[in-house]
């Protein structure tokens, strides 16, 4: 053991003394690892932002919550036969209710998209979103002022409205939105509600601090179309455990609803979170691979570069090899040499790099929540490790096992 | 005692498909405190002979025991532990660390030995002080002169206290009154007691020894005692 560490010392002393005389080119063969290593650990954290923001994002729409939609979200249907299907309408909302028995909250919600203006500001595009009192039930919402619309509000149609957190920043930069007038889509409505921050900017314009909510009749009254379209239903059940059964009653009652007879298809689907969430992994599982493979590509011409420079200071020294294999050095010896001074070079242009992906870090948290993990930082320092004792070993072992007699006598 | 006791040894290199016989047949004793010149042209075989001599190398067939332990058979790194401990190599082209100043260069071969850092100094600097160099410890081989670098390099063959100094061709890179100063110094470390093989193709060089090898086409010529050596007048700053 003790002639080990004595040899790993040695080894590193001698590989520290080949580096330090050897400053520019070893310098440069850092570089690639430094930028290997900085891409991999960035993409990771950048990656892991993503999944951050969704995942945050998707627990605004809550995963006990059921929707009843003309359309799929996720299905094999051809959409086609979906568009064919029957809108659902509000007497059909109506009948629903009554008939389910399990869910925590019903709500009716339909949508349109609108130009929201306050005095001279404005925001385009916005998701209005039509319901009615017990919407806020099928939600987590929380309010940073006011309140949600009631049942009076919301029964009378009156032109109120509750808004989410961006567009409170935008209409309304330096006071209160509460009682305030705004026009949407230039209908006049009242603000009664500022939602405080739900979900994630990864949702867009589904976010729900991008949205406005008002009640459903005053959509239909303003946006006449909208009284052609197809809303969603919304349930809620009455626990995350209930999920399943809640929709196993939702598809009976819709059935009979609709007075499907036993033979037919479903001409209505039935969505869940949970259906977001597996399509989401699919594609965040695509983006890591492609991502990961990438930037381990430049990882990978980091190493080449390390093997090929190691080669080239191999055959430099085949003289000093054959020298010290003359006074007594043993293959292992000059193996460790090798070996060590390939991984010092990537160990200190990896923590380099360690060091450059967290600043890069800090600047991606600018724009999504994310932080370098300690998993990126043993990652990081593992890698370089291994870049460097794998691109190492190859002209290692050449040095090893050179012949003192030829080695010498190598002009 | 033998030091070395080399009998019936060949040495065949495979060239493609031709066969090379560098030795064919050489036996040879060298007893303790000898000072042997191994002389022979080019092609005669005395660099392969000298390989064997210093473990670098095995024979293809007959038998070397090195302090009557047979070295035919030893694996490299036993090989390059004899090299390590029994042999101090000097080469006609130093072959010091280019880097690295003459402490560092004659502590090599005390690193591969395994000796503590604070102990192999001392006795880096005190070899250093024996060649004449005291006040050279800090020079890296390129601020040094020709006969100073072969002086660092019989330093640091005489670090570990070898059995025997091997030099190939010592004074082949240097002028003639350096080159006499390095025989001087050689003189005085047969002197002090050390065994000393020189090989070189320059019979004034050679006349320095006490006895001469002379190889021909892998074959020993001659082996013969020098009655009139050489002693060099120039003494070396050895015994100061």
């Amino acid at each position: 053991m003790r002639t080990i560490l004595f040899e790993f010392k040695e080894g590193l002393m001698i590989a520290l003394r080949a580096i330090a005389s050897n400053k520019i080119r070893a310098m440069l063969t850092m570089l690639g690892i430094f930028i290997g290593v900085t891409v991999v650990v960035t993409m990771s954290t950048a990656i892991k932002g993503i999944d951050n923001s969704f995942q945050q994002g998707i627990s605004s729409l809550g995963s006990d919550v059921l929707y009843i939609d003309k359309w799929a979200w996720f299905s094999n249907v051809e959409w086609w036969k979906m568009r064919n299907r029957k809108n659902i309408t509000m007497e059909e909302f109506e009948r629903f209710k009554n008939l389910a028995k399990l869910p925590a909250a019903v709500a009716p919600v339909t949508n349109t998209v609108q130009t929201v203006k306050y005095q001279e500001r404005r925001v385009e595009n916005v998701f209005i979103n039509g319901s009615n009192a017990d919407y806020v039930k099928t939600t987590n919402f929380t309010f940073s002022e006011g309140r949600f619309y009631s049942e009076i509000e919301s029964n009378a149609s009156r032109q109120v409205a509750v808004i989410g957190s961006e567009i409170a920043k935008k209409l309304f930069p330096n006071m209160s939105p509460l009682d305030r007038t705004i026009k949407i889509g230039g209908e006049n409505f009242r603000v009664v509600g500022v939602l405080a921050e739900q979900g994630s900017f990864i949702l867009g314009p589904w976010n729900p601090d991008n949205q406005v909510y008002v009640p459903i009749g005053t959509i239909f009254k303003n946006f006449a179309s909208n009284r052609f379209r197809s809303i969603t239903i919304n349930v809620r059940a009455a626990s995350p455990a209930l999920v399943e059964e809640t929709k196993a009653e939702a598809e009976g009652v819709m059935r009979k609803v609709r007075g499907l007879a036993y033979d037919q298809e479903n001409d209505f689907s039935i969505n869940q979170q949970e259906g977001l969430q597996e399509n989401y992994n699919s594609v965040v599982g695509v983006i890591q691979i492609a991502g990961l493979f990438i930037t381990g590509l430049s990882l990978f011409v980091g190493a080449i570069g390390i093997m090929n420079i190691m080669f080239v200071s191999v055959k430099e020294r085949t003289k000093e090899i054959g020298l010290r294999k003359a006074i007594g050095a043993k293959r292992r010896t000059i193996l460790a040499q090798f070996l060590l001074e390939s991984s010092v070079i990537c160990l200190v242009g990896g923590l380099a790099g360690l060091v450059a992906a967290v600043l890069l870090s800090m600047l991606i948290n600018q724009f999504i929540p994310t932080s370098i993990q300690i998993g990126s930082v043993i990652l990081g320092i593992g890698i370089s490790l291994l870049t460097g004792i794998i691109s190492g070993l190859a002209p290692a072992y050449t040095a090893a096992k050179m012949d003192p007699v030829e080695a010498l006598r190598y002009e | 005692m033998n030091i070395i006791n080399i009998e019936h040894i060949a040495k065949i290199y495979k060239v493609g498909l031709e066969e090379v016989h560098a030795l064919r047949d050489v036996s040879l004793k060298i007893d303790k405190n000898e000072y042997v010149a191994i002389m022979g042209p080019s092609g005669s075989g005395k660099s392969t002979l000298m390989n064997m001599l210093g473990c670098l190398d095995t024979p293809t067939s007959g038998k070397y025991e090195f302090k009557g332990v047979s070295v035919s058979e030893m694996s490299d790194n036993e090989l390059a532990k004899i090299r390590n401990k029994e042999i101090g190599f000097v080469f006609q082209t130093f072959n010091l660390l280019a880097r690295s100043d003459a402490v560092h260069n004659v502590e090599l071969p005390l690193i591969y030995a395994g000796v503590p850092t604070a102990e192999r100094r001392e006795r880096a600097i005190q070899a250093l002080i024996d060649v004449g160099l005291k006040d050279r410890l800090r020079h890296k081989p390129n601020e040094l002169s020709g006969g100073q670098r072969q002086r660092v390099a019989i330093a640091r063959a005489l670090v570990t206290n070898p059995s025997i100094i091997l030099a190939d061709e010592p004074t082949g890179n240097l002028d003639s009154k350096t080159g006499e100063e390095i025989m001087g110094l050689f003189h005085e470390i047969h002197e002090k007691g050390n065994t000393i093989i020189l090989v070189t193709h320059e019979e004034y060089i050679a006349e320095h020894a006490a006895r001469i090898v002379r190889l021909k086409d892998g074959l020993i010529e001659s082996d013969e005692r020098v009655d009139k050596r050489y002693i060099p007048k120039i003494k070396s700053t050895l015994a100061q």
